[in-house]
């Protein structure tokens, strides 16, 4: 119960009766209907949910990339109004580097252009951060050398080098092999546990929800609703007894 | 390499057959004279500075004609994608001209700009302005979506979107269409030049050509001719294949055209 106060009174991120809707050709189509979730400040959120619920439609306008037909999306007491700095996005695509930049070049640009930092300053925070991922030797190497994990590490690196106030990642490993995936998010929690950022995750597999969040929303699909936001405290490790158990509700849940 | 070497064999190879061909059936010189001929009044046209001074004035003309094309094309289609009319504007216009040859136009020049460098200018900004618009279009339009959402996420709006993200996304189209500007505003030039005679002081490779048949100095003629293929060539595979390295090949943005 602590926690939970404790959440609340520290709270990032208010999604409120947020209804999303867009025009198709066959009319109207309704991705999340009345979806209410809030994120503390240093939490670990994830929403899982089977493919086409609108969990990524749902991250897009928190990202400020879509707006809402209905509700509200607030930030640190704003209402997300487009999309900004403050909340970056890890893209489960590997084109969301520049492929005309560097290593170095991608982290450096967001710090210039967003940040406004000199150039000084924004090569030596962007060193920091791709220290922070492994990748020093390849801060002078283009993206299309890299490995699709490579890839991923630098996206990540590019949006907390930005320091905003909270990460949105879009199935940021869905795209990688059963390995790289393993060690990116053992990688993922750690950097958690050096920067406690507010992470808001998005992903369709339970295992990387129970790994990955403190709490779990899992959405139904078709449109998307709350199904339930489950509290998860096998968040951080792999295989532990709190974890099957979590795994367990939620599969109950999706099957539902 | 190896098929550098070929080629270059089979020029040499040409160039004897040409020699032995004008020597051993007495063609006369002036319709058609021996390569040795060609080359020498080549190279002492280029030692003299009679030839550079003529290329130099088609090249100046040239590259003013493609920067104000470069300049158009660009307002053009970021106009078209910023709003639905300025795309249908850049449609209509690009399919009506397009396919209407720079040529066509030269009454027209010379009736609004007179005998002059104005007058070429118009004609090469209208050869390149077209492919170069519609390549740098096709670039804008091809940016994928993930990178435009990482601009907008930057905070990055108008202008600086379009300098920051779409411009070098959508480089290896717009290099294509400089490449292809290129192509017909070289070959334009020449033959404008022709028909527009000198302007001023200086006139163009083309002028040369035609002045010197003028004179019956048909190896200079030849040694013209030698020398819009030679800028030609140097341009395709030193000058452009030098920017692609250290551009598009060095990015790995080869697949994009």
């Amino acid at each position: 119960m602590h926690a939970v106060n404790a959440a609340a009174a520290t709270s990032l991120l208010h999604v409120r009766n947020v209804t999303i809707s867009y025009p198709t050709e066959d009319g109207v189509f309704t991705a999340v209907e009345d979806v209410t979730f809030s994120v503390a400040r240093g939490e670990r959120f994830v929403i899982l949910g089977p493919s086409g619920c609108g969990k990524s439609t749902l991250l897009k306008s928190i990202a400020g990339f879509m707006g809402v037909a209905a509700g509200a999306i607030d930030l640190d007491g704003h209402t997300v109004q487009g999309p900004g700095p403050d909340r970056v996005v890890v893209f489960q695509e590997f084109d969301q580097l520049l492929p005309w930049k560097t290593v170095l070049g991608n982290v450096m640009y967001p710090l210039r252009v967003a940040r406004k930092l000199s150039d000084a300053s924004a090569r030596e925070t962007a060193r920091r951060f791709i220290g922070m991922v492994g990748l020093d030797r390849f801060a002078d190497t283009y993206p299309h050398q890299l490995s699709g994990g490579m890839k991923q590490r630098v996206a990540i690196a590019r949006s907390l080098a930005l320091d905003p106030a909270m990460l949105l990642m879009d199935e940021p490993f869905a795209s990688l092999d059963a390995l790289t995936r393993r060690r990116m998010q053992d990688e993922l929690l750690a950097i958690w546990e050096a920067t406690h950022k507010a992470l808001l995750f998005v992903t369709h597999s339970i295992e990387e929800a129970v790994l990955l969040g403190d709490r779990i929303l899992v959405l139904s699909g078709g449109p998307g609703r709350v199904r339930r936001i489950l509290e998860n405290s096998a968040a951080g490790h792999r295989d532990s007894e709190s974890a099957s158990k979590t795994k367990h509700d939620v599969q109950a849940l999706l099957g539902e | 390499m190896r098929a550098t070497g070929r080629k270059v064999v089979i020029f040499v190879g040409l160039l004897l057959v040409w020699e032995a061909w004008t020597r051993l059936y007495g063609v006369s010189p002036l319709l058609f004279p021996p390569a040795s001929t060609v080359l020498t009044a080549f190279g002492r046209s280029l030692a003299n500075g009679e030839i550079p001074g003529f290329a130099f004035q088609s090249l100046k003309i040239l590259l003013t004609g493609m920067a104000l094309g470069g300049i158009i094309a660009l307002v053009l289609t970021t106009l078209a994608v910023t709003s639905r009319l300025g795309g249908d504007l850049l449609q209509t216009l690009t399919s009506m001209f397009n396919p209407l040859p720079a040529i066509a136009l030269m009454p027209l020049a010379l009736l609004w700009f007179g005998l002059g460098t104005d007058s070429l200018v118009f004609v090469i900004v209208h050869s390149v302005l077209w492919p170069m618009a519609l390549n740098t279009y096709a670039g804008f339009v091809a940016v994928p979506v993930t990178l435009r959402r990482v601009g907008q996420n930057f905070g990055l709006t108008g202008w600086r979107f379009v300098a920051g993200i779409l411009l070098p996304a959508a480089f290896p189209y717009i290099l294509s269409g400089v490449k292809i500007g290129w192509a017909f505003a070289w070959r334009t030039i020449i033959a404008a030049e022709m028909v527009f005679g000198v302007a001023g002081a200086q006139g163009g490779l083309g002028w040369f050509i035609y002045q010197n048949r003028f004179e019956m100095n048909t190896d200079l003629v030849f040694a013209g001719l030698l020398t819009v293929i030679v800028i030609g060539l140097l341009v395709e595979n030193v000058v452009f294949r030098w920017l692609e390295r250290r551009t598009v090949l060095r990015w790995g943005m080869t697949t994009g055209h």
